[in-house]
């Protein structure tokens, strides 16, 4: 069983989602590319900032 | 004497049934992109949609097959998104019957937005069959 850590869910999800919403979402290479990077950087970015939210909550 | 006008000649990934790439895209992550010869794109849209199915399966994901609430209902309908994925999946008994751990749970999320991505990859291959996208 492949049991990733929290962290690397996100991570694996963010590339895959990311990927697709670049191909889909934009019509020239460069562009899907720096779209694609923009999804996965709020897909981390996101998910980075409410886990401080949550860690600050809980305390 | 007057000319006949040319009429345009359609390439041949504009000829043939126009749901067709909508319809082997949703079979098969990525046929539709294939279908009109968009290769790369084809082949990272496949990639992503399967491995990301298969890292579901494999973090012991569920495969959706009852209807009993709402909540399955819209499970049903996301994994069915994956198309031949998803029947394959059924036939051969994988993924697990019930969600126990922590992990499972993402899975089960991983394979539900593996057919919802898989259905975007369709719907963009048919706007690229109709001309809709470039």
């Amino acid at each position: 069983m492949f049991s990733p850590s929290h962290f690397t869910a996100v991570l694996l999800f963010g590339l895959f989602a990311s990927t697709v919403f670049g191909i889909t979402q934009r019509e020239t290479p460069q562009r899907m590319f720096r779209y694609g990077l923009y999804c996965f950087s709020l897909f981390v970015g996101s998910a980075i900032v409410l886990s401080w939210v949550m860690y600050l909550i809980a305390r | 004497m007057a000319s006949t006008p040319n009429k345009p000649v359609a390439s041949p990934a504009q000829q043939g049934f126009v749901f067709l790439p909508l319809i082997a895209g949703w079979l098969i992550p990525g046929a539709g992109h294939f279908l009109l010869r968009k290769w790369g794109r084809g082949a990272l849209l496949a990639i992503s949609i399967v491995c990301m199915f298969a890292i579901g399966l494999a973090m012991q994901g569920k495969l959706y097959a009852n209807a009993h609430d709402i909540l399955e209902i819209l499970g049903l309908l996301g994994d069915l998104g994956s198309g031949l994925l998803y029947l394959v999946g059924r036939a051969m008994g994988l993924g697990a019957d019930s969600v126990q751990l922590t992990v499972a749970d993402w899975g089960t999320r991983f394979i539900v937005v593996a057919g919802l991505l898989n259905i975007i990859a369709a719907v963009d291959a048919h706007n690229l069959r109709t001309g809709r996208k470039s």
